[in-house]
């Protein structure tokens, strides 16, 4: 069970946490001009790789706030934690 | 007792507190401080179960937690009985009955023991392999298998003791009290660190507090001295935590662990009431040292596994720590010094060594010399080839090895003994560090796995480390401590040592044998019957990974988790297959690493505390009045409210009829509400919900779909504007804390710029509903001040009201299709407005009604539930509610996916009604729907997903999905049960009042 460093409430649970899937996918802002394969692409389509990954995270028992973190998948190393809108570390 | 084998003066035991016990209905006694396994051995007993596979008669073997073999069933037949529980763990107690397992009718004489002789047609992969053919058979089979199967008997009662949990954050934990982790507690503790120690064992010391010999000296003092004034003066440090009885199960990422600790279960049954049993341990450490120690390895040769063979170290352990003899004529055998130590420890006590058979040709220690002085013949360069006797050794064969250790030359050698002790060396305990991502890597020359990369702040330090002497394991010891924990200066400058150990070792995994290896017994899992031969067989029949060799032949699958034989799997496989050790991968050891109760992992969360239970504020006039409940996620709802001896249907059906002839009344507080400010409240709706919003007039409901952005319906519910930037949403019981969890996902991510506020309200508000033609004169004597007129108050409209002084919303939305009031009031005033509406019901023979009838009510209407009539499948479009879906707003969450390629097509399933050909029979939820029986396999169109007899309509209806079903209206389906088939034709989904009149009461 991981420690997460919740940008609004410092070192918590991760039993406190909800995981949310890959971060970084932007919800089209006109979805009626999408092809079925983009709009597929968007609602579909992740990533599930070995190494450093960006997710969402929610802080479901606490502040309730949405962040994003950088988690190595081979270790659960936590690279980053950064609030939504901030662009991803440089890996 | 015949045979003297028990000594005086051990350090452990408590000579003047006898203890009785009974095993296998035997009475027999041992010391304060004995485990059943030297209690048992002291009685001369070593025949404690069966093996699993072959029913082999088995013997204690080790001395600690990696038993294989004395596995044990505690308490037999009462509510405490414990299967699996290992002899060589529980301390005796007075009142202890245990028994053996896996065995029947006895242990002396098993019917199962059949397989032994059968074992040439019962190799690895056996039961894959015969009884999956045919495959229909294998039910018959299974009856046979899991009869003469399973490793002890569950309790059949509740489990009467009580378990708890409980966190603890330290800065150091060390897992392991032997001289390695004492050394590393006090040098953590005096430097200031909040430390925690714990230990399995009930007393701390490891193996050094019995380690008794002239050969062994710390600081020219014998080496258990040395460590028992450590012992005593770490005992008194503030910074220290202490903690005996206690096995960490679980080494986790981010040095979170998990550990038992064991509070009752060594002392006398009636001390134990009101105690807790087992504690779990929830550690967060910011630093982990691990010194778990080492495991010592058996040797693989043919037979390896009569009662009366045990590991040289476990004989050493219970005669200098329990002062228990193993036998009266014992031989040791080999790969090491080890057995030496042993060789000396029995001599001292003048228990006759009658050999020592030793696989290296070399054999130069001072521990050799000492034993040569003593006379004890030493066969070196020698192999067991076989042993005798069935329950009991009684003798061996030796031979001796070639050069390259291969094969064996020369004459047999018969020897007698009636105990007989191995040593393969020593397998570092790194189970939890692994655990935890630990990287190992192999040291060729002594053969050993150890831990080479940490994947957190952790270390291991002592045997478990790969340090096997005692000069080696407090030197690194504390040079690694101080590195490790940033620590200037010590107590411990150089510590001096005398050791008599020479570690050469003649490493051989699969000892040779004058027969071939087919003909050969050699036991690698003890626990799980597993031998040499299975796993060559395994490896000729094509498997390599040690993962898939390990599930195929089903080593190192027991309880045990292989604790003593994995190595010598690898080590078997890397031979066999000329491959370097590791190459093939090692096995992964989860956890936990001793099994633990049930109770312990559950702790206080049994009975009424499992869950959470959510109470309506009406509830207690609901039990009152005779209702029976149905949970609805963490819900308690009135589900019907059944009058003298009425059963469910009869209660529904009356339940039913009330509602629509005159007035029934709902606790409808479950369902979830939240509240929207904010002066993007209306944009927002309009983006979450699939029709529009933002044209509703202040003080005006309206019913919403929320779809994933899939385009399946996600949930439904009345949402009503309360004010120009405020709203009231309510969701589905069992959808509310998803529901606001995806608006908040959604405001906080995509649509950051929306001012727009949530808030949970659901347990802050009653809510009543009163429906049918008489419904609006319950509502009025109630709220007298306010105009229910249908022009001042029409249907899809809210009031703010007050009851006295009270504040309240009235709604008029309707789920039954009668006219319908819903009053929301604080909770705390729910039950007694509920009361009041009972009041000014009676004349109108208010009825109140349950969740089943509401259920009813609106399958007659045609109304989805969310959930019931739809899965994560069915769009709006499916439903046939298009109606709902906005055409002219140019987005909504799921708007793109309603017209993907695949939401698109025809032949998706479609709700519909459906109505039986015989309007009595009822339609089971669930059924599948078909067309043609003929066909095989029928294909299946759909099922049924909400089904009730309507006695208003006097007939059964049903909803149901089905493959194009739209288009189906009049055509008639079957429906096909276990013993009939029933004509349904489809119809239009609402069944009763299509006009919407009774809206209104216009009946
Ligand atoms: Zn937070």
């Amino acid at each position: 069970m991981f420690l997460i460093n919740c940008p609004f409430c410092g070192e918590r649970e991760q039993s406190e946490f909800k995981a949310g899937g890959e971060a970084h996918i932007e919800r089209p802002k006109q979805p009626t001009e999408l092809s079925d394969d983009e709009w597929a692409e968007f609602l579909f389509m992740r990533k599930n790789i070995k190494g450093v990954q960006f997710e969402r995270w929610n802080h479901a028992h606490g502040c309730r706030k949405w962040f994003n973190i950088a988690r190595d998948t081979s270790n659960d190393q936590i690279k980053a934690v950064y609030k939504m809108g901030e662009k991803p570390p440089v890996k | 007792m015949s045979k003297n084998l028990r000594f005086k003066s051990s350090k452990l035991l408590d000579e003047t507190y006898r203890i009785s016990f009974k095993f296998n209905n035997k009475i027999y006694y041992g010391y304060k401080g004995d485990t059943l396994a030297s209690a048992l051995l002291a009685n001369d007993v070593h025949l404690v179960g069966r093996s699993f596979k072959y029913h082999r008669p088995r013997g204690i073997m080790t001395a600690g937690s990696e038993e294989p073999n004395a596995i044990i069933q505690l308490h037999d037949n009462t509510s405490r009985t414990e299967p699996n529980v290992r002899a060589t763990e529980i301390e005796i107690y007075e009142g202890l009955v245990a028994s053996s397992q896996n065995c029947w009718p006895s242990v002396n004489f098993d019917i199962g023991g059949i397989n032994n002789i059968l074992s040439p047609v019962l190799p690895a992969g056996f039961y894959y392999k015969t009884f999956m053919w045919p495959k229909n058979f294998w039910e018959k089979y299974e009856y046979f298998i899991r009869k003469s199967a399973g490793l002890g008997k569950s309790p059949k009662e509740a489990d009467p003791d009580i378990y708890e949990h409980k966190y603890i954050h330290c800065d150091v934990l060390i897992i392991g009290a032997g001289i390695s982790g004492v050394i590393a507690a006090k040098m953590a503790a005096k430097n200031g660190l909040k430390t925690l120690l714990v230990d399995e064992k009930s007393f701390l010391g490891g193996s050094t507090t019995y380690d008794n010999s002239e050969f062994s000296k710390i600081n020219n003092q014998i080496a258990s001295s040395w460590l028992e004034k450590e012992v005593n003066e770490i005992s008194k440090l503030e910074n220290l935590e202490i903690k005996t009885r206690t096995s960490v199960a679980a080494f986790h990422g981010y040095n979170f662990l998990l550990a038992r600790e064991n509070l009752t279960d060594h002392l006398p049954i009636n001390q134990r009431k009101n105690k807790i049993r087992h504690r779990l341990l929830k550690i967060r450490a910011k630093k982990v040292i691990s010194a778990t120690g080492a495991i010592e390895r058996p040797l693989i040769f043919d037979n390896n596994d009569r009662p009366g063979i045990l590991l040289s170290s476990a004989i050493k352990k219970y005669i200098d720590l329990y002062g228990v003899a193993c036998g009266e004529n014992i031989i040791l055998f080999t790969n090491n010094d080890t057995a030496y130590e042993t060789a000396i420890s029995m001599t001292q006590r003048g228990i006759k060594v009658n050999a020592i058979i030793d696989n290296r040709e070399q054999v130069d220690s001072k521990l050799s010399y000492e034993v040569e002085k003593n006379n004890i013949r030493i066969f070196k360069g020698y192999t067991v080839v076989d042993t005798y006797g069935y329950k009991r050794i009684n003798g061996l064969s030796i031979m001796k090895l070639s050069k390259d250790g291969q094969k064996v030359i020369g004459e047999k050698i018969k020897l007698s003994c009636d105990s007989l002790g191995v040593s393969g060396g020593w397998t570092p305990s790194v189970h939890l560090f692994t655990q935890s991502g630990g990287k190992l890597k192999f040291r060729e020359e002594d053969q050993v796995f150890i831990p080479s990369k940490y994947p957190s702040d952790q270390l291991c330090i002592g045997s478990c480390n790969g340090d096997f002497t005692i000069e080696e394991i407090t030197a690194n010891t504390i040079l690694s401590i101080k590195k490790f924990l940033n620590i200037k200066n010590t107590n411990y400058k150089t510590l001096e040592i005398m050791t008599g150990i020479n570690k050469s070792k003649r490493n051989i995994w699969l000892l040779p044998s004058d027969k071939i290896l087919g003909k050969t017994k050699s036991f690698v899992d003890y626990q799980n019957d597993a031998t040499a031969k299975d796993i060559k067989l395994a490896l000729r029949e094509g498997f390599r990974s040690i993962e898939h060799v390990k599930r195929y032949t089903t080593t190192g699958m027991g309880t045990d988790q292989g604790k003593l034989g994995n190595m010598h799997a690898l080590g078997i496989i890397s031979e066999t297959a000329g491959t370097k050790m590791g190459e093939h991968g090692t096995t992964t050891f989860r956890p936990p690493y001793t099994p633990l109760t049930f109770g312990t992992i559950v702790g206080r969360n049994v009975g009424k505390f499992f869950d959470i239970i959510r109470r309506t504020p009406i509830h207690d006039w609901h039990v009152i009045n005779n209702a029976k409940f149905e949970n609805v996620g963490q819900w308690k709802r009135a589900w019907y409210y059944p009058k003298e001896n009425e059963n469910m249907h009869q209660a529904v059906q009356r339940e039913s009829k009330a509602a629509r002839d005159c007035a029934g009344i709902l606790d409808a507080s479950t369902l979830g509400k939240i509240d929207i400010q904010g002066t993007d409240a209306s944009e927002f709706l309009n983006r979450v919900y699939t029709n529009a919003w933002s044209k509703l007039a202040i003080g005006k409901c309206r019913y919403g779909l929320m779809l994933n952005e899939d385009g399946m319906v996600y949930d439904d519910g009345v949402t009503t504007r309360l004010d120009e930037n405020h709203y009231i949403m309510t969701t589905t019981t069992g959808g509310a804390a998803n529901v606001l969890g995806k608006l908040e996902d959604y405001l906080q991510t995509e649509w950051p710029e929306l001012d727009v506020y949530l808030s949970s309200v659901t347990d802050h508000y009653a809510t009543i509903s009163v429906c049918g033609p008489h419904s609006k004169k319950i509502v009025s004597k109630v709220i007298p001040n306010l105009d229910f007129s249908d022009e001042k108050f029409p249907h899809m409209s809210f009031k703010n009201a007050k009851i006295g002084e009270i504040k309240c919303r009235v709604m008029r939305i309707s789920f039954t299709g009668e006219q319908s009031y819903e009053i929301n009031i604080q909770s705390n005033y729910g039950k007694s407005v509920w009361e009041k509406c009972m009041e000014a019901g009676k004349n109108f023979d208010i009825t109140p009604y349950g969740t089943e009838t509401m259920h009813l009510l609106r399958a007659e209407k045609g109304f989805i539930i969310v959930g019931q009539d739809t899965d994560a499948t069915m769009t709006p479009i499916d439903l046939q509610m298009d109606w709902i879906v906005s055409k002219k707003k140019y987005d909504f969450i799921g708007k793109r996916s309603l017209y993907r390629s695949d939401t698109i097509k025809e032949d998706r399933k479609q709700l519909v009604g459906l109505l039986t050909e015989n309007p009595e029979e009822v339609l089971e939820e669930g059924a599948q729907i078909v067309t043609d029986i003929k066909k095989s396999p029928i294909e299946m169109l759909g099922h049924v997903t909400s089904s009730y007899y309507s006695p208003n309509l006097n007939k059964s209806i049903a909803l149901g999905v089905v493959k194009g079903g739209k288009k189906m209206l009049g055509q008639k389906l079957i429906i096909p049960m276990e013993n009939k088939n029933i004509n349904v034709t489809v119809a239009d989904p609402v069944f009763l009042d299509k006009e919407g009149k009774r809206l209104n009461a216009k009946l």
